[in-house]
């Protein structure tokens, strides 16, 4: 276990010495959202009776900081050291490809968590809102954190340049996480864009973990639990084998 | 005794070009071994597949008795390599690294030994600064270090003092040659054909991926017996009695090397040059070495060679 803890710890070190991007700007940029949007969209876009647009606006931007900072640590730690070469510390090691799995993903839990309370807190000092069932709060933060850690271990793995993680993040992460109902019910949206919307897993944690807020969500809680519980077992696995098989980084 | 170190039939392909070739190699335990042979010829492709970093075409590789594909974690707990690429994490400093590498390989507190190592490897007063703020001799200090902090029984060095200066180079090597002698068997490649020469008994020389020469230096050395005789003249017009020689000319310094096999040949060859006018500037006979050995396995036929 000392191995998995050493990794973890460096894993923690690496995001913690330059917390001022990895931390602080994020918590800035999803403030800027808050401010923007709650501005622009408070008058047309009450979402649930009782709920203030800006009120609906906070989980979602916390879960959308969670899973974007989530998947960046991993991702970005894997390819700097493969780029520079220093992942070979990790593969000249004993390490098992299951110590190494845990260590990246819940180095990226973390992050995601610790970024997450960061938009929380400020938000919430701006436009009160605080969760009404915290069990299902802290289960989707979780899950959702695992899911994309895991998700930045294998975006990490296969790239081999800067520019490919870059398209990972553009064409996938952030269309994922736009279009998951952060910034609104998919009541809202014509009838093909609300399936579209169900397709989407990030729907489900961003709609699961408003769900602990409010006490009520677009779809079924559990379900989405559920759903979101089969994504993680599978993308785990996935990555478990890569990591297993050495795909890409032991020839 | 299990050898520290067994490949058999070892090959790796990348596509067309074959890297290693059916290669078997045994070392044994204590020994101080030099992996020899140009660039390319598959010196980091089979210490890789022994640390792991690269998976064999086919065959199989143990490190003190374990496989290491199906018993990496055993192979790699015996096992320090320094690589040869020169690379560093840019987030942490030199102890740092050292704390988080022994954490790796499940050791808590190794502070008396990484000191140790510190020490040694002159790197005491570096402890605390930023590895990109090192130079590139102690970045490659900083590599051995790392190789050595859970104490390997098998320690293998890839070109370990490629850009580091003479002084280290010496404390590198003293402190290298007290493992050995404490019982750690140690495997170096370098270009510098004179360090193999002064540290390992045993060399093996690689050329195109397959091994073709492995034996004792002592036992190389004395297969070739010619000298050297190292000339540097006022002309560079020879006189044609020299013919019956093979003579060499070396731009670098002007030198001419002829190759002698008793010491008589040298009066005649003097006198031929007295006889054509030519004045001598410098005269060295040189004993074969090593590297005669090298050059000439290099430059034998592979047919031969096998
Ligand atoms: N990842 C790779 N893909 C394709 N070919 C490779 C790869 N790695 C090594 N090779 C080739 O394998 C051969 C052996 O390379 P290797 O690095 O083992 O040589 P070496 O003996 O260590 O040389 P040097 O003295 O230059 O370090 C070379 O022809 C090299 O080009
Ligand atoms: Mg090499």
């Amino acid at each position: 276990m000392t191995g998995f803890y050493t990794l973890l710890y460096k894993e923690l070190l690496r995001f913690w010495k330059v917390a001022f991007q990895t931390v602080l700007a994020p918590v800035l940029s999803s403030l800027l959202y808050l401010m923007i949007f709650s501005h622009v969209l408070a008058e047309r876009a009450q979402v649930y009776a009782d709920v203030s647009y800006a009120a609906f606006l906070i989980p979602g931007l916390v879960m959308m900081a969670i899973l974007q900072n989530a998947f960046a640590n991993s991702s970005s730690s894997l390819i700097q050291s493969k780029i520079t070469g220093n992942l070979v510390f990790i593969l000249l090691t004993p390490l098992s490809y299951l110590e190494i799995f845990l260590a990246y993903v819940v180095a990226s839990m973390l992050r995601g968590l610790v970024v997450g309370l960061g938009v929380y807190l400020v938000a919430a000092w701006f436009y009160p809102v605080s969760p009404q069932l915290s069990g299902w709060v802290i289960v989707f933060a979780l899950l959702g954190s695992a899911i994309l850690g895991v998700m930045g271990l294998i975006a990490g793995i296969v790239s081999d340049k800067f520019d490919q993680l870059a398209g990972f993040q553009n064409f996938i992460i952030l269309p994922l996480t736009f279009l998951s109902g952060v910034f609104y019910s998919i009541h809202s949206l014509p009838s093909t864009w609300q399936f579209l919307s169900h397709l989407n897993p990030f729907f489900y944690m961003v709609d699961g973990f408003r769900y602990g807020f409010f006490g009520f969500s677009d779809f079924s809680p559990y379900i989405s639990l559920l759903i979101i519980l089969a994504c993680l077992v599978v993308i785990s696995g996935w990555a478990l084998w890569m990591l297993r098989s050495g795909y890409k980084i032991r020839h | 005794m299990t050898p520290a170190i067994e490949v058999q039939q070892l090959s790796k392909r990348y596509g067309a070009l074959t890297a290693l070739d059916d290669i078997d190699l045994k070392i044994e335990q204590g020994e101080f071994f030099a992996l020899l042979g140009s660039n390319g010829a598959g010196k980091t492709t089979l210490i890789s597949i022994l640390a792991g970093l690269i998976k064999p075409t086919s065959g199989t590789a143990r490190v003190m008795g374990y496989d290491v594909q199906s018993q990496y974690q055993q192979t790699r707990q015996r096992l320090g390599v320094v690589p040869q690429e020169l690379v560093y994490d840019p987030f942490f400093n030199v102890r740092e690294m050292l704390v988080m590498q022994s954490g790796y390989f499940g050791i808590k507190h190794n502070d008396v030994w990484i000191d140790e190592i510190l020490f040694r490897l002159d790197l005491a007063n570096k402890a605390h600064v930023n590895l990109r703020a090192l130079s590139g001799g102690m970045k490659r200090r900083v590599l051995i270090a790392q190789a050595l902090v859970h104490k390997p029984p098998v320690i293998i060095l890839d070109e370990p003092t490629a850009g580091v200066d003479v002084d280290l180079r010496q404390s590198l090597w003293q402190f290298v040659q007290q493992l050995n002698q404490d019982g750690h068997t140690v495997v170096l490649t370098t270009h510098y054909l004179e360090e193999a020469e002064a540290l390992c008994r045993r060399v093996a020389m690689l050329k195109q991926g397959r091994v073709v020469v492995l034996d004792s230096i002592e036992n190389l050395v004395r297969t070739i017996r010619d000298y050297t005789l190292l000339l540097r003249l006022s002309t560079n017009i020879l006189p044609d009695g020299l013919q019956s020689w093979t003579v060499k000319h070396d731009p670098v310094g002007e030198l001419y090397r002829i190759s002698i096999k008793e010491y008589t040949e040298i009066e005649t060859i003097l006198s031929l040059l007295r006889e054509a006018g030519i004045q001598i500037i410098d005269l060295q006979l040189r004993q074969p070495d090593l590297e005669d050995v090298f050059v000439k396995t290099m430059e034998m036929d592979q047919a031969v060679a096998l």
